[in-house]
């Protein structure tokens, strides 16, 4: 079962920023690109555990601000040379309204 | 026995016959240079690029000071020649210097030539020949008011698109009907005044000048029409003629120029002319290409070689404006013996034109698509048959015998001998041959062991095409590292550009610099906005998605995701009452480390993000401002306790130390800036290894810079010794603002000073007191917008999305 929960809205989120969503299964970092795409992927980075959702935004990927890991927003998935992967989470809009998927989170946790 | 030679002039003839001189008879001569500039000898082809704001002015200097130097070579500098006595064998300039020879070579090059109008005189109206006159026309653009270029010439055209870039309102001004015409047909002629005036340069052919007018100084230019046309900057290009005066009065034959046979030589035997001053077979020249031809000529001839002689060739010309591409050369007028094949693209914007006589090349005009220039040259050089190739011939060697358009082709099918750098007259051969036999990997190399690509740099492309072909991957094509991969880019070309184009937003850099990515990188944004900040300082809205985290936040991130935060304490003293509102928050946010840091402050380490505004209003209760820990800019001043308290100390400078923090906190710079003063050689708050630190001595502060403690060691270098306080701030605000300038970012001052030069920088800050003076007024200006506490800001509301969670979900459902 597809659970979307409301976030807020996408104004909340600056463009080339983020902003978390606390969550029982962690935080969750929602992307909000130049170009007004919303991401939402676990905030750790696949490397050390980084908040990615404090790194800096580029087109549609993040730069960790540990150890300046890329991770794509779209796949969750480091890009150039490192390896790993994030859990995405998927967004849905209504209107201005940003939801995310939260029990996909939950059944992809257990 | 060594020869006296003297050389008036110092321009790129005489510089280079003297290393052609050095090459083939070291130590045969002593050279004295008398130079009316009081300068250094430059690639005077790139004043335009200066003026654009491109480069630098130390980008184009030829033979710097050590040159002189290492050659033995006495360099008058400002010195003008006022008379050659030829009995006595001895020239004098206007200091009153009188200097023997043995043998005398005039380079006195070219005097731009004025429009005998009324007001020609008027302050305003300026020439466009040399260094001065580039930076008459920088400190006139300033005003960013109307300027009016006379000539629509190369040199008219280059200066107008440099005005243009640099924000002045530029017309020009053709006596002709259509621009460049000695070089361009009328149709390549319409299509450069087309996209000169896409640039929003205005341009008014036919405009026949009557006078300059304005009270005092220039006000405007009135045309033989009536048309009146507002300006405050006139610039005259409308023509050089040799400058032979001098000659002339020491009853040297001149008829245009100085008269010279093929061996550079006057009717004075011990006289040689070269230059732009020389004529010989009756021409004068122009062009570099030709000139150092006369150059290699003259040094042979002193060398002892007679037999050298100067042969007249066609030089092509290139209009040197970015992103209008031209090419011309030889001859190119109608006539019944003559035929001719044109290529138009409008849409491409594309215009080639070539003129045949008897099957051969004798004229070429290219527009818009210049690549095939050097080919067209070798086979006007060579006089080649082009009858079997006639008609695929306009489009380009690439084209011929169904080869692939691949431009690597192009240059491995030229022959050995044809010619790619026209300036230099440095053939293919010559250059695959030098890299071959001398392992060469960068284009550097390549131009100092070839001078191929050294002069105006338009066979750079073609240079490196070569180098690919010759080494394969051992070619190293970034002599200038990129700034990152969204970029070709340097640091220094980015901070410069900005300037130059007057960017003022991280959208429009990427725009008007052509980053290949849509919103940049995390390496390429935080410099960008630093760049902007530095040099926008009231304008610049600081972009804080470009910031690094710490920089966004104010604090110190860490390895678990909490923060770190230092409060200000200001060179390292603080109080009771400091102390105790900093053991009142680690209790009241329950704290778990608290340190004493390097720079003399106390840091509290794994604070939650959430709590750093209540964090920061606490302590702002107590007086507390931001540490700047986290930041590029300036961090601590470490001190000792001086001359209050400790019976060595000569100056007080924990008073100093304060002194300095609180002038110069909240500034950005490249890389992150820690300070120390010592109030005695003993150097208790070690500021021998910092990146500015003071030595308080009995006689004053001496002033230290560029040390570094950190990745690496290195113990700081001497700026110079000052004997106030008041003096030692504005040195080191001076140096810092200078190095905020020119620094990359991340770069820090140990870096920058090696690569700047310890010399160059003590030059400007303990030497040029003017240059001293303006670098302090623009910190100052800067910081009017740069001090402000970042904490109080943040503890009042603003940036509050970024300390607070937008949402919390899932809670209750997870209780289940």
């Amino acid at each position: 079962m597809m659970n979307w929960v409301s976030i807020g809205s996408i104004s909340d989120i600056p463009r080339r920023g983020a902003r978390c969503v606390a969550t029982p299964q962690g935080k969750i970092a929602v992307f909000r690109t130049a170009d007004d795409q919303v991401f939402a992927i676990e905030d750790h980075c696949p490397h050390k555990g980084g908040p990615l959702s404090q790194g800096i935004v580029h087109g549609a990927a993040v730069t960790c601000p540990l150890h300046n890991w890329v991770i794509s927003l779209e796949t969750g998935k480091a890009l150039g040379a490192d390896e790993g992967a994030v859990r995405t989470v998927p967004v849905r809009f209504e209107g201005e309204r940003l939801f995310i998927a939260l029990e996909a989170l939950a059944s992809r946790a257990a | 026995m060594t020869e006296k030679l003297v050389i008036i002039g110092n321009g790129m003839a005489p510089g280079r016959m003297l290393e052609h001189l050095f090459e083939q008879v070291p130590g045969r001569y002593q050279v004295t240079i008398f130079n009316a500039e009081p300068r250094v000898n430059y690639d005077r082809i790139m004043l335009s690029p200066v003026l654009s704001g491109e480069k630098a002015f130390e980008e184009i200097i030829i033979h710097g000071d050590g040159w002189y130097i290492a050659n033995g070579i006495t360099l008058y500098k400002g010195h003008k020649i006022v008379a050659i006595d030829r009995t006595a064998k001895t020239v004098t300039s206007d200091h009153g210097v009188t200097e023997p020879y043995d043998k005398l070579v005039i380079a006195t090059g070219s005097v731009p030539f004025i429009i005998p109008v009324p007001g020609h005189d008027l302050p305003g109206v300026l020439t466009y020949r040399d260094l001065d006159d580039v930076q008459a026309m920088l400190l006139a653009a300033q005003s960013r008011a109307k300027a009016v270029v006379i000539g629509g010439g190369l040199l008219g055209l280059e200066a107008a698109a440099g005005l243009n870039s640099q924000g002045m309102d530029v017309t020009v001004l053709h006596v002709m009907p259509t621009l460049m015409e000695r070089q361009l047909d009328p149709a390549a002629g319409y299509l450069l005044q087309r996209a000169v005036e896409q640039r929003g340069i205005k341009v008014i052919t036919k405009a026949n000048t009557q006078a300059i007018t304005g009270k005092g100084k220039v006000e405007q230019v009135e045309l033989a029409d009536g048309t009146i046309i507002p300006a405050t900057l006139v610039v005259m290009a409308v023509g050089i003629r040799p400058n032979a005066a001098l000659a002339k009065e020491a009853g040297i034959a001149v008829n245009r120029g100085i008269v010279v046979d093929a061996g550079m030589r006057s009717n004075d035997p011990d006289i040689y002319a070269l230059g732009e001053c020389a004529e010989v077979n009756g021409q004068v020249y122009g062009l570099v290409a030709p000139l150092y031809e006369m150059a290699r000529v003259a040094a042979s001839q002193l060398a002892g070689n007679e037999a050298a002689a100067f042969v007249h060739m066609d030089t092509p010309t290139k209009l040197k404006v970015t992103g209008i591409e031209l090419f011309s050369l030889g001859d190119f007028a109608e006539g019944e013996d003559r035929q001719e094949i044109v290529l138009r693209d409008a849409a491409a914007g594309v215009y080639k034109r070539l003129v045949l006589r008897d099957d051969r090349i004798i004229g070429t005009v290219l527009y818009g698509e210049t690549a095939d220039g050097a080919w067209f040259n070798d086979l006007k050089k060579k006089q080649t048959d082009i009858s079997q190739m006639r008609d695929t011939l306009i489009f380009g060697q690439s084209y011929q015998g169904g080869a692939s358009l691949d431009p690597m082709a192009a240059v491995a099918a030229l022959p050995d001998d044809a010619e790619i750098c026209g300036c230099n007259g440095v053939c293919k051969g010559k250059i695959s041959g030098a890299i071959t036999a001398k392992g060469l990997t960068s284009l550097d190399d390549v131009r100092a062991h070839t001078k191929a690509s050294a002069s105006c740099g338009s066979c750079t492309g073609l240079v490196e095409k070569l180098m690919v072909l010759t080494i394969g991957d051992k070619y190293n094509p970034a002599a200038v590292q990129p700034m990152c991969g969204c970029t070709t880019l340097g640091h220094d070309e980015v901070r410069r550009l900005i300037k130059a184009k007057g960017l003022k937003t991280i959208p429009a850099v990427m725009q008007e610099l052509e980053w290949t990515t849509s919103c940049g990188c995390a390496k390429c944004r935080p410099a960008l906005n630093y760049y902007l900040v530095c040099d926008w300082p009231d304008e610049y809205a600081d972009d804080y998605q470009s910031r690094f985290i710490n920089e966004r936040v104010h604090a110190n991130i860490q390895k678990d995701g909490t923060y770190s935060v230092v409060p200000r304490m200001w060179g390292g003293v603080t109080n009771a009452a400091e102390l105790r509102a900093i053991a009142d928050v680690v209790d009241k946010f329950e704290i778990p480390m608290v340190k004493v840091t390097g720079g003399q402050r106390i840091d509290m380490l794994g604070i939650r993000k959430e709590n750093l505004p209540a964090v920061w209003a606490d302590l702002g209760q107590a007086g507390f401002v931001s540490g700047h820990a986290y930041a590029k800019g300036l961090r601590t001043v470490k001190t000792c306790v001086g001359s209050d308290w400790c019976r060595f100390g000569t100056q007080d400078s924990t008073g100093f130390g304060v002194r300095i923090e609180k002038f110069m906190w909240g500034s950005w710079t490249p890389a992150k800036v820690k300070m120390a003063v010592s109030g005695c050689p003993r150097n208790c708050a070690e500021a021998t290894c910092k990146d500015v630190g003071v030595i308080c001595v009995d006689s004053g502060y001496e002033i230290h810079f560029a040390g570094a403690a950190g990745l690496d060691i290195k113990g700081t270098e001497v700026l110079g010794l000052v004997k106030t306080e008041d003096e030692a701030l504005e040195h080191i605000v001076a140096l810092t603002q200078m190095y905020r300038e020119q620094g990359r970012y991340l770069e820090r001052i140990y870096k920058w000073a090696k690569r700047i030069g310890i010399a160059e920088i003590k030059r400007q800050i303990m030497d040029d007191g003017e240059k001293r003076r303006a670098y302090f007024d623009r910190f100052v200006f800067s910081q009017k917008f740069a001090q402000v506490d970042p904490w109080s800001e943040r503890v009042s509301g603003k940036d509050k999305h970024e300390f607070r969670p937008m949402a919390s979900v899932g809670f209750a459902q997870a209780a289940e």
